[in-house]
Formats: C-alpha cells, structure tokens, sequence
C-alpha cells in the first residue's frame, strides 16, 4: 500500500540505515554527557536489597525522573558483596561522567536468562545479575551484589573459570564500550582461570579487586581507562 | 545459544576508541591492546526474558510522559524498526532504551544550560521491549541539534540515542540516530568517528507507510547485532 500519489513516490537508491547494500553491524557512538535520566534507575547498582543506589537524581528534576525504582524482586540466596571503585582518565583524574555495568552468575553458578540452559543449577529467583550504575560526581561506584559462583568455560567445554564479573563502562569520551572483568583477589580459581591465563602477567592485578572492609565484604575495583596501571579491556 | 555468539573481530564500520577530533576519546581511551578472548559463558549470556522485573514497565510514547499535564512540543514522529543479527535474523526480546533532546535541543539534564527553552511536557526518555520478529516502535519528538564545547561553534545534530541490550552480554550496543539531509552529519566528530560509508547505517529513513495520518511523520531505523561466530576455546 502507498501514500504517496502516483508516480510521485521517490524510486532512486539511499545510502541510509535502509539500504541492503550497507547491511551489516550498526556502528556503536558514545552515551555522551546526559545519559543519566535515561539509563541508570534507582536501585540499579542494588542487585540483592531495595536501596535506591545507581541512579543520579541529582542531575534532573524529580519531575522528570520517570525511571523511578524497579519493582522487588525478593530475597536471595548467597553471600552479599559490595564493589566499589572509581573511573579514571589518562591524567589519573575522575570521571564523573561515565556508567558502569555489571553482569553475573548466581551463589550457585547460574546464569539467570534464557541463554543458560543448564537446567541442573538453580536458578534464584530474586536474583537476576545484571546491574548498572553512573559513577558519582567523584567518579565512584557501589554496587551490592552476590558473590558468584563457578561457571564453565564456554558450552561444551567445563573447564570452570574463577568466580567473576563482567563489567561494561560507558561514558562521554568513550565510543563504545570498554568490556572488562573483576575477579576477587582472594577467591578460590584464580590461579587457573583460562581468561586470566590470556591476559599478560604484570596486567593481571588489574582485574584482581582486593578485599578492603567487611560486612558485607567489600572489594575495591578501580577502573583506569588510559595510560599508568591501564585496566585490562577485552575484545570479546 | 550458538546464536548468540559474537563473530570475528575487525568489523570495519566499527569507529575506533581514540579518534582526536572528538576530544575527550583522548584521556579516555585506552593506550595498551585490547586482549581478545573468545566468548565464554558469561559473554553469551545476559538478562533477557527480565525486563519488566529488572527495570520497571515499558515507555513507549515520549509525547506524554512529561510531567506536565499536556502534550511535547514540537515535530511529531515515529521511530520504527528491527533489531536483527548479522544475519538478518530478528532478534526478540532485546530491550531499546532511547532518550534525546527536546524540539529546541535541549535536555532536562541539568548539565545542560544553553540558552534554549525546556518543554515540561517532555522528559525525553523511553524503553520498550523487541517483540517476536525483533520488532520495536517509539512515538516522540523530532530533536534538535544543540551547541557543544569540542571545538569553536560546534552543533551535534539532531539525534536520538538508543541502547540495546539483549540475550547476550557482548551483542550490548550503544549508538545514536541521524535524521536524513542534516548537513550537520557531515561535520560531526563524534558521527565522523564511523568511516564511511558505514557511517550512513546511523541515518534513519523517512517512510510514508510509516506515516501517521494527521498524526506523525516515519522514521524506520534498523539495528544489527553482532552475529555468530565458529571461533573455540582451545582445550
Ligand atoms: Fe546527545
């Protein structure tokens, strides 16, 4: 069916998200500077509880924060963990502009969606391991979560990696994301985990976030995007 | 799950982390090489089938979700499409979050301070989820460019952000619409950080089917995921 009157419909080719000849992966562009009432809602650095942490209500009006806090979730099973970290650039100064994500298995080793199919690992339901949070005016993050457990490799291959997140960081200045991950400096795994085995020895202590308070233990993972102590970035 | 997994690397539409003209890649960018690993379980998993639990109901009109009692301003529209894999397959259940400037280019964000009126019928922020045939649709407003501090008399143009996260962490996206016939496009560095011709996969088409009558002008603007990829761990 056509709108357009006869013979007026335009017929020559565009280059445009559109035309089959540019098919092909969407190119990624930078969250910029005012992502904050778009993305991170209330309680999205909270994986576990019904704190508000994540969001930056501070950057807009209450009027406008339609986001608001997701729905509960109820309890979990396993140990809560808190990360905390800050962003930083080339000049060892704060970003007080980016976003991090995080995502990652439960107690039990499971990953919630529908892409784990192993169906002979509990699933929790008031947990699903996917969190996100802008970074403070200070370039700091918290997030509570649980401690995750062992997963294998890769399907068919149970090889079991140490227990980790990954983590996404997001922000103005950066184009696309920045993918990395933050093992616990003192867990059980690391030794032999197949993605730290690929990383180049003196870079390891990048990803490995020391344990700095308890109640809940606390590890700290800072996150430095360029030049002294660079954090190590994946291609995945 | 084979799916989901992410093909080889050096996609060439893909804009480089350090690109100088946009200035502030520069401090934030990293200097050493990426290390690429192949996709484990934790890349080819990520949270889809909780969106409502994970981040509350869908937004999926941006023209009444203000917190004003009436209607946005500005040019009416509808931003339509798919979200396929490099194979044109759709992909279901993705969650598109979007979120933009006003008509007169500016958002609620208290960052922003230009000098260009704010609309309290515009909060400037969606998210729907993808349906069976990886179909998503937003009705909002047409954006509009605004000034920048990169360089002397610079402008962004007009453009929509969407991000996408869908059944795998390493297909997440984040990227930015254009409108078609903006000669801002062209000047842009953060647009330019794409190489043509790839950068036109970031120019949406105006569509008289998709049209309105009486109500909104049509954009159709399709996103394509990383596909699959053969590459193994080696035991
Ligand atoms: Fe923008």
């Amino acid at each position: 069916m056509s709108d357009a009157p006869e013979g007026l419909r335009r017929t020559a080719p565009r280059a445009d998200n559109q035309d089959p000849a540019l098919f092909g992966q969407t190119p990624w562009q930078t969250v910029g500077p005012f992502f904050h009432y778009g993305l991170p809602w209330k309680g999205g650095a909270d994986l576990v509880g019904a704190s508000g942490i994540g969001a930056r209500p501070d950057l807009f009006p209450a009027e406008h924060d339609v986001l608001h806090l997701a729905p509960p979730r109820g309890p979990v099973t396993g140990e809560v963990v808190a990360l905390v970290g800050t962003v930083f650039d080339g000049e060892g100064k704060p970003v007080p502009d980016a976003m991090i994500e995080i995502w990652g298995a439960n107690a039990a080793g499971r990953y919630h969606g529908e892409a784990d199919t192993r169906t002979g690992i509990p699933l929790d339901p008031g947990f699903i391991g996917f969190g996100r949070a802008a970074v403070d005016a200070r370039g700091g993050f918290r997030f509570l979560t649980l401690r995750p457990g062992r997963v294998p490799l890769a399907p068919g291959d149970d090889r079991r990696q140490a227990p980790h997140l990954a983590v996404g960081v997001f922000g103005r200045g950066l184009i696309k994301r920045l993918a990395t991950r933050l093992y616990f400096a003192d867990s059980e795994g690391n030794g032999d985990d197949p993605v730290l085995a690929l990383v180049p020895e003196a870079r390891r202590r990048t990803l490995l976030a020391p344990r700095i308070a308890e109640e809940p233990p606390t590890y700290r993972f800072d996150i430095v995007l360029c030049g002294d102590g660079e954090t190590v970035f994946f291609d995945l | 799950m084979s799916d989901a997994t992410p093909r080889p690397r050096g996609e060439p539409g893909q804009p480089p982390s350090l690109f100088p003209p946009y200035r502030s890649t520069v401090l934030r960018s990293p200097r050493e090489p990426l290390v690429r690993i192949p996709p484990t379980l934790t890349e080819l998993t990520g949270p889809a089938g909780t969106w409502d639990a994970l981040m509350g109901p869908a937004i999926a009109d941006l023209t009444r979700h203000g917190r004003g009692p009436g209607v946005a301003l500005g040019q009416r529209i509808v931003v339509t499409g798919r979200v396929l894999d490099e194979d044109a397959r759709p992909v279901p259940d993705t969650v598109v979050e979007i979120w933009q400037a006003n008509a007169a280019g500016r958002y609620i964000h208290r960052g922003d301070q230009w000098n260009a009126p704010l609309d309290p019928n515009f909060t400037g922020t969606g998210r729907v989820v993808t349906d069976g045939g990886g179909r998503y649709r937003f009705t909002t407003i047409r954006p509009g460019a605004y000034p920048w501090g990169n360089h002397r008399n610079a402008w962004r143009p007009a453009h929509i952000h969407l991000s996408l996260l869908g059944p795998a962490f390493a297909t997440r996206l984040v990227t930015q619409l254009y409108f078609p016939d903006d000669p801002l496009i062209e000047i842009d560095p953060i647009a330019n950080a794409v190489p043509m011709p790839y950068r036109n996969r970031l120019v949406a088409r105006f569509d008289i089917d998709v049209t309105e009558p009486n109500h909104a002008l049509g954009y159709v603007f399709d996103l394509v995921l990383r596909g699959r990829d053969a590459t193994p761990w080696e035991a």
